[in-house]
């Protein structure tokens, strides 16, 4: 009885048994994994083309020229062959065909081919990109063989780190996938935790509560970190997710998921503490998340948004973590160089814990 | 049994809550390794008592020792030396016996192999069950091997057999028995007077916070008597509980 009490061990013991719950709870698993990871699967797939138009062409049009063997190499264009006419009338009304094309062998000796293009108003910006395209493909055709009478142009591309889908849409929902175990995690654990007496059980044991704060913590940001690890490595290994360092790039991504976890579970806190009851979790929570999810760059850059919604953008704490993340993954900056956004993170986070330290009930 | 060794001394304990007043300055003494039974109605102030005892709740006023240690200034020492089963308390979700029982061993900083203790109370079986699966008599015994794990002087059991069928009610009794014969002092609340009568050394009668008796069964029995009291009806020798009993049989169910 006279042997001293060991905090670490009840933290410890505390962090192993929560861990062990948060592994073998559903909501937990699919929002900190599988939401992200079917964002990432479906932006994975659907980036990489770029833009991509559809051209139709005429059925009675002529297919062995050298103005269709070119549109066939040009990897913008997608050229559907195997519709009628009516059903190619129907799409370029809807405006999900850009255009339609019928080449024809001209009757006289020049030119030698005749191609008529028919646009849509329903698809203005696609057709635009198309006549451009057109142009381009029918002057080097028609000057193949002419020398430049006033500048000849000569064409040629830096080549820079490509700049994927994936790099945009990874480090937003890495975000995320931080925010909502931070928030719903911490709100939902706390709460049933002391709806159920738990925790008044753990208080007839001699654990502090610091402890008991500390060993949910542990075992919370542990599950973060290894969801962030898992979708950072699904990323990179299967959609070419840039890390400009490798390892280092990684563990300072990990150093900000930890800070964005930290700073998020202080909500989690506040809402367990506000809560009436466990069916007043979600909105409460929902009203935290949803925000974030939509208006700090998670899918959109948030330059694209209007002016007067930037300023709001600009406030939330996802905003940052999301920015830094980005810096970090895909320019190769290090930590010190995301200090600003780290600030305004640790800001946030003071702010918000002394709400909980406030609202935050035991019993 | 020693009846000179006080364990635990309550003195004019009095709890005020916001509106009313739970307990209204009640004093007692429980004597080492007696099983002690606060009885009386719900809203009588008996887990708020037991609740303070227990370094839980705060008291308003009164003097209260824990094997010597004083509420007031040594409640982590206390919380080392007492198990304490909660009315309906839960435990932490997703996680089997055996798992909860190591949770418990790191809160209480002890060594215990979790398979021994569930063996204590028989539920070696379901060791990889989830609290939440077990029936009504298995969480009660459950709860009471998470109150034995620091091999505590006093245990606390809040209500321990409402809600079971008369087998696991039993069961416990046994239960409770052997936890007592081991050295261990057992304070309980409860609702059943057979169950007082049968396993409590003493009882203390608790009603609007204020305590209205305080002896054996027995002698409380006696007194009654002496005082002229007679039941209505011929007591027979047997009542329908034990012919519940004798029909359905006493054995260990895991019902």
């Amino acid at each position: 009885m006279n042997k001293s009490y060991n905090n670490t061990k009840a933290t410890l013991a505390l962090a192993k048994a929560s861990f062990r719950s948060i592994t073998r709870s559903p909501s937990a698993v699919v929002f900190t994994l599988a939401f992200p990871l079917i964002f990432i699967l479906v932006f994975g797939f659907l980036g990489g083309g770029g833009v991509k138009l559809d051209l139709a062409v005429a059925p009675e049009s002529d297919l062995q020229n050298p103005v269709i063997i070119a549109l066939q190499h040009t990897s913008v264009v997608h050229l559907i062959t195997d519709k009628n006419n009516a059903e190619i009338q129907q799409r370029l009304e809807k405006g999900t065909i850009a255009g339609v094309i019928d080449v024809r062998k001209n009757s006289i000796a020049e030119p030698a081919y005749l191609a008529n293009v028919k646009y849509t108003s329903a698809s203005m910006d696609k057709g635009n990109i198309l006549k451009s395209i057109l142009n381009n493909l029918m002057y080097t055709l028609n000057t193949k063989d002419l020398k430049p009478s006033v500048a000849e142009l000569k064409e040629s591309t830096v080549h820079g780190r490509t700049y994927r889908t994936i790099d945009f849409i990874l480090p937003g929902q890495l975000g995320f996938s931080l925010l909502s175990t931070g928030v719903f995690g911490t709100a939902f654990v706390f709460f049933s935790l002391r709806q159920t007496l738990v925790i008044k059980r753990f208080f007839a044991t001699p654990v502090k509560r610091s402890s008991i704060i500390l060993g949910e913590g542990l075992a919370r940001i542990g599950f973060a970190l290894i969801g962030a690890l898992f979708i950072i490595l699904i990323g990179h290994f299967l959609f070419h997710f840039t890390l400009v360092h490798g390892v280092t790039t990684v563990l300072n991504m990990l150093i900000l998921s930890t800070i964005g976890v930290i700073v998020f579970m202080g909500f989690g806190f506040v809402v367990s503490g506000i809560a009436k009851s466990e069916s007043t979790i979600p909105p409460i929570s929902n009203i935290i998340t949803l925000p974030q999810f939509l208006l700090s760059g998670t899918f959109f850059s948030i330059e694209n948004f209007p002016n007067w919604l930037q300023p709001i953008s600009r406030a939330l704490p996802l905003t940052y973590l999301n920015d830094a993340m980005r810096q970090v993954a895909f320019e190769g900056a290090g930590l010190w160089d995301v200090k600003q956004q780290i600030l305004i993170m640790v800001i946030w986070g003071i702010g918000i814990y002394a709400v909980a330290v406030k609202v935050f009930k035991w019993e | 049994m020693d009846k000179t060794n006080t364990i635990i001394s309550v003195r004019n304990l009095v709890k005020n809550y916001a509106d009313f007043t739970a307990v209204k300055g009640i004093s007692f003494d429980v004597y080492q390794n007696e099983i002690f039974g606060l009885l009386g109605p719900n809203g009588a102030g008996k887990t708020t008592t037991l609740e303070i005892i227990e370094t839980l709740r705060e008291k308003t006023s009164g003097e209260i020792t824990v094997d010597g240690l004083s509420v007031d200034k040594d409640a982590n020492e206390i919380k080392r030396i007492i198990g304490v089963q909660l009315q309906a308390a839960g435990y932490y979700p997703n996680l089997n016996l055996v798992e909860l029982m190591e949770l418990f061993a790191g809160l209480y900083g002890v060594n215990i192999k979790p398979m021994e203790m569930l063996e204590k109370v028989n539920l070696q079986d379901k060791a990889k069950a989830k609290f939440k699966a077990l029936s009504g008599g298995q969480k009660q015994r459950f709860s009471i091997a998470t109150t034995l794990l620091n091999s505590p002087k006093i245990i606390f059991l809040d209500e321990p057999t409402t809600g079971l069928d008369p087998q696991a009610r039993r069961n416990l009794w046994d239960l409770i028995i052997d936890i007592r014969n081991n050295g261990t002092t057992v304070v309980l609340t409860t609702h059943y007077m057979d169950e007082a009568e049968q396993l409590c050394d003493r009882v203390a009668f608790v009603e609007h916070g204020e305590i209205i008796a305080l002896d054996t069964p027995d002698n409380l029995i006696d007194q009654l008597i002496n005082s002229g009291f007679e039941r209505k009806k011929e007591v027979k020798k047997a009542n329908l509980e034990d012919v519940f009993i004798n029909l359905t049989g006493q054995e260990w169910r895991e019902g």
